[in-house]
C-alpha cells in the first residue's frame, strides 16, 4: 500500500486529504501514477486534468514526473506552491 | 564553520526583533543582519483573510534544504526562517527570513536567495477569503517567482 496525500485544490477536487492505495504493478513512474489516478473517478479527473502542472513529492522531497515511484512510502500531489 | 539554520513553521505570530536578537546576542562577530518580512495584503480592500495550507514535515524539510544551500554558498553567522500557516489577516505577518553575516553583501544575498527559493519550492498554498463573504480562489503561482529562483542557479 502507498500513502497518497493531496493539498490545496487537488485535495478539494479529489474530496479527501489522503488515502492508502494499492497501485497496479504497471504504475512505475510518477507520470504513470498521475495517468492511472486520473481514471479513478470524477474528482480525480477534475483534479488531474492538466497533469503537467501537478507537483509531486516522494517521501517529502520534490521529484520530476519521469522518476520511478518504487520504494515510495508517501507520495504527495499538489499545485505549484504559493507560500512566502 | 558550519551554521545551523533555525526553521520554524507555526500558526502563531513571531517577533522580528526577538529573532534578530537571537542572531546577534552574546557575540561580536556579526556585522550585518538582513531581514525580509512578508505580510498579507488587503488587495485594495477586497481581501478579508488568507488561509495558508502547508505540508507538515515537508515544509520544514524543504526550507531546511534551501537554508543549508544558503549556508554553503555564503559565509553566514546565522540564518532564520519562520513561516506561518492558518488564517492570516491583512497587515499580519506571513514569513520572516533573517540572515546574519560579518558583512552586508552575504546577508543581503542569502536572504534574497532563501526567499526566492522558498516561494517556488516550499510546500505552502494560499487561499483567499473575500470581504463580501465568498471564498475566493487559490492564489495562482507566478512565472516571475519561478524565474526569480532560476536566477540563482
Amino acid at each position: 500500500m502507498t500513502r497518497l496525500i493531496y493539498f490545496a485544490w487537488i485535495r478539494e477536487r479529489i474530496g479527501k486529504p489522503e488515502e492508502e492505495l494499492e497501485l497496479p504493478s504497471d504504475v512505475t513512474t510518477v507520470s504513470d501514477l498521475l495517468h492511472w489516478l486520473r481514471g479513478q473517478g470524477e474528482g480525480y479527473e477534475a483534479a488531474l486534468q492538466q497533469p503537467k502542472i501537478i507537483r509531486v513529492a516522494i517521501n517529502q522531497e520534490h521529484v520530476e514526473h519521469r522518476e520511478p515511484i518504487a520504494g515510495a512510502r508517501e507520495i504527495a500531489l499538489f499545485p505549484p506552491m504559493t507560500g512566502g | 564553520m558550519s551554521v545551523a539554520p533555525l526553521i520554524r513553521i507555526q500558526a502563531e505570530d513571531y517577533d522580528t526583533s526577538a529573532e534578530i536578537a537571537r542572531l546577534t546576542s552574546g557575540r561580536g562577530d556579526v556585522g550585518a543582519v538582513v531581514t525580509f518580512s512578508g505580510l498579507c495584503r488587503d488587495e485594495a480592500g477586497t481581501l478579508a483573510a488568507l488561509e495558508i495550507e502547508h505540508y507538515p514535515g515537508m515544509a520544514e524539510a524543504e526550507i531546511a534544504r534551501i537554508a543549508a544551500q544558503a549556508c554553503e554558498r555564503w559565509p553566514l553567522t546565522g540564518l532564520t526562517a519562520v513561516h506561518r500557516f492558518g488564517r492570516i489577516l491583512p497587515g499580519q505577518n506571513i514569513v520572516l527570513v533573517a540572515a546574519a553575516s560579518a558583512h552586508r553583501q552575504a546577508a543581503f544575498e542569502a536572504a534574497h536567495f532563501l526567499m526566492d527559493y522558498l516561494k517556488s519550492r516550499a510546500p505552502f498554498w494560499k487561499k483567499e477569503h473575500r470581504v463580501d463573504g465568498s471564498t475566493g480562489e487559490w492564489v495562482e503561482a507566478k512565472d516571475s517567482d519561478e524565474k526569480a529562483a532560476a536566477r540563482w542557479r
